[in-house]
């Protein structure tokens, strides 16, 4: 101990001893990743397909507008708490809750990603005789992807920065750390705790930020 | 207790829980309308009147407590300032010792392990001795009271009885692999699993559960996901859900008896008013003070007004 918790944190990431065994730091990780991965793929078989039917067909734009900013306003652990109460503590509970945090983001982005497409291309691509399909998957989706994977970057860090509630009712990830080192006010263990979740989220956002440039047609990508 | 309370009153702020809710609406006191600056407009209620500033933690029935002390004070012509809601000991505590705070309802164990991390456990009379020597110069310990509110392994009454437990003991005897939900730090407290597979030779993991006690961990234990919970013995979802507290005949948790931490401040008077609201306040009354707040809602003033009036302390 130096007396400084950050030095002393440092010292926690170093010390061997807490990168193997069932709490080791590596486990904790790929739990960590796991909940956020299920909770982004969950939300977005439910948020994608809707937001391109929103984009494309301009239908029920205002509510999905509405309904995405109101999830945004929800708070997770509020849900969580509230989840766990109903199904029992475990995993369930604070996945249904990182599914509705990550539908926001992905809602807007797929619905963007569509609309973004300039309307004269789409009308030529009408005009040329593509069916509708053709013209979201061909023309609408190509032209957006950077949108959409954008939206995908924006749930997937939000849930990655939050996935430590799954600790709160009894699951793992990198949460343990934070919660056992509040509890026990061993201060190191908690900031070592919350460096890594920070580089998790600055990985997976670096990352994403990478497939969001690869991701554009040479086109527009000047634009 | 400090830091379960302080969540317990974050997810009431959340809405989630009805228990939590309960907190929260007993904590609504604002710790900035009194306007409790030292010497400001002090000694202004009648004949040259003394002004104490009383705190509490964030934790509701803490909060009562300071309340019962808070009226007492009153009726004996103190001018009381209330600092309510404070939140952790390394917060309050410097406080105390600094004098902006003269009074504050404390936890014998907590408060000792504060200053003496390596502190055993022990009775509440030997802990009770040991503050006197642990304590920093400028604040003491007054009497402790009968009630406390501390860890324990609980358990539901079915469970109690088909396994014949009533001590933590008995659990050597279970035949399944015991799992107790509680907060994470269960697990490197010296009465967490190691403690009780050193004292008791009994097997337990912790499921970590971090709303200390609270509902999701009564849950847990109601659901069968675990088979103990450490829920604190003031709780009234003990006998709500006719759990089981089992015992703890070689005392290895902590006892946490309330105990009041004063200033200099505190004078003979003051002691005296404050140490008969302790002669009166046993477990039963505190968990009864708790379930008024928890259950009916009632506001901490309130709460202590009837029971002073009821044990004729006002």
């Amino acid at each position: 101990m130096t007396g400084s918790p950050f030095l002393d944190s440092l010292r926690w990431l170093g010390d061997s001893a807490h990168w193997t065994g069932p709490g080791g730091i590596p486990l904790r990780t790929l739990e960590h990743l796991g909940y956020t991965a299920l909770g982004v793929l969950v939300a977005a078989l439910l948020a994608v397909p809707i937001g391109l039917y929103v984009g494309h067909s301009g239908r029920g734009k205002g509510v999905a507008v509405a309904a995405a900013g109101a999830a945004r306003a929800l708070p997770t652990l509020g849900l969580v708490t509230l989840f766990a109460l109903l199904v029992g503590i475990g995993l369930t509970a604070p996945l249904l809750s990182f599914v509705i945090l990550a539908i926001p983001s992905l809602l807007a982005g797929a619905y963007s990603a569509v609309e973004s497409a300039e309307p004269a291309t789409v009308d030529a691509a009408r005009a040329q005789g593509m069916t509708e399909w053709q013209i979201l998957t061909r023309v609408e989706l190509p032209l957006g992807m950077p949108l959409l994977v954008g939206g995908f970057r924006g749930a997937t860090v939000q849930v990655v920065a939050t996935a430590m509630l799954a600790a709160y009712v009894g699951s793992g990830g990198l949460g343990r750390y934070i919660f056992q080192g509040l509890g026990s006010q061993n201060y190191p263990q908690m900031i070592a705790g919350s460096l890594l979740v920070i580089a998790l989220a600055l990985v997976l956002d670096l990352t994403l930020l990478l497939a969001q440039r690869l991701t554009a047609p040479p086109g527009v990508r000047a634009s | 207790m400090t830091i379960h309370s302080t969540r317990r009153h974050l997810l009431g702020a959340l809405g989630a829980g009805s228990l939590a809710l309960g907190a929260a609406a007993c904590g609504s006191s604002d710790p900035f309308d009194e306007g409790g600056e030292e010497g400001g407009g002090a000694s202004d209620g009648g004949s040259g009147a003394v002004t104490l500033a009383i705190g509490s933690q964030a934790y509701y029935s803490n909060e009562i407590i300071a309340e019962l002390f808070a009226q007492v004070l009153e009726a004996e012509g103190f001018t009381v300032d209330r600092q309510y809601q404070i939140g952790q000991r390394e917060v309050y505590l410097p406080e105390l010792e600094s004098g902006s705070l003269d009074l504050l309802p404390e936890y014998l164990g907590n408060l000792l392990q504060h200053y003496d991390s390596e502190a055993p456990s022990a009775s509440p009379e030997e802990i009770h001795g040991a503050l006197d020597e642990a304590l920093p110069e400028g604040l003491r310990v007054l009497d402790f009271a009968g009630a406390s509110d501390q860890d324990s392994y609980s358990t539901t009454s079915d469970f109690a009885s088909t396994h014949s437990l009533t001590a933590i003991g008995d659990l050597a005897g279970v035949e399944e692999a015991l799992k107790i939900a509680a907060n994470s730090e269960l697990d490197v407290r010296p009465y967490g699993p190691e403690g009780v597979k050193e004292v008791y030779g009994v097997d337990v993991t912790v499921v970590p559960v971090e709303d200390s006690g609270g509902p999701l961990t009564v849950q847990a234990l109601l659901d069968g996901d675990v088979q103990l919970a450490d829920i604190y013995t003031a709780d009234p979802a003990i006998a709500e859900n006719d759990l089981v507290v089992l015992e703890d005949p070689e005392s290895l948790i902590l006892p946490q008896n309330v105990v009041p931490v004063a200033s200099e401040k505190i004078d003979e008077t003051a002691a005296t008013a404050i140490e008969g609201v302790i002669a009166q306040l046993s477990a039963d009354d505190l968990v009864e003070l708790n379930r008024q707040s928890v259950v009916d809602q009632a506001s901490s003033a309130d709460i202590a007004e009837g029971w002073l009036t009821e044990k004729g302390l006002l």
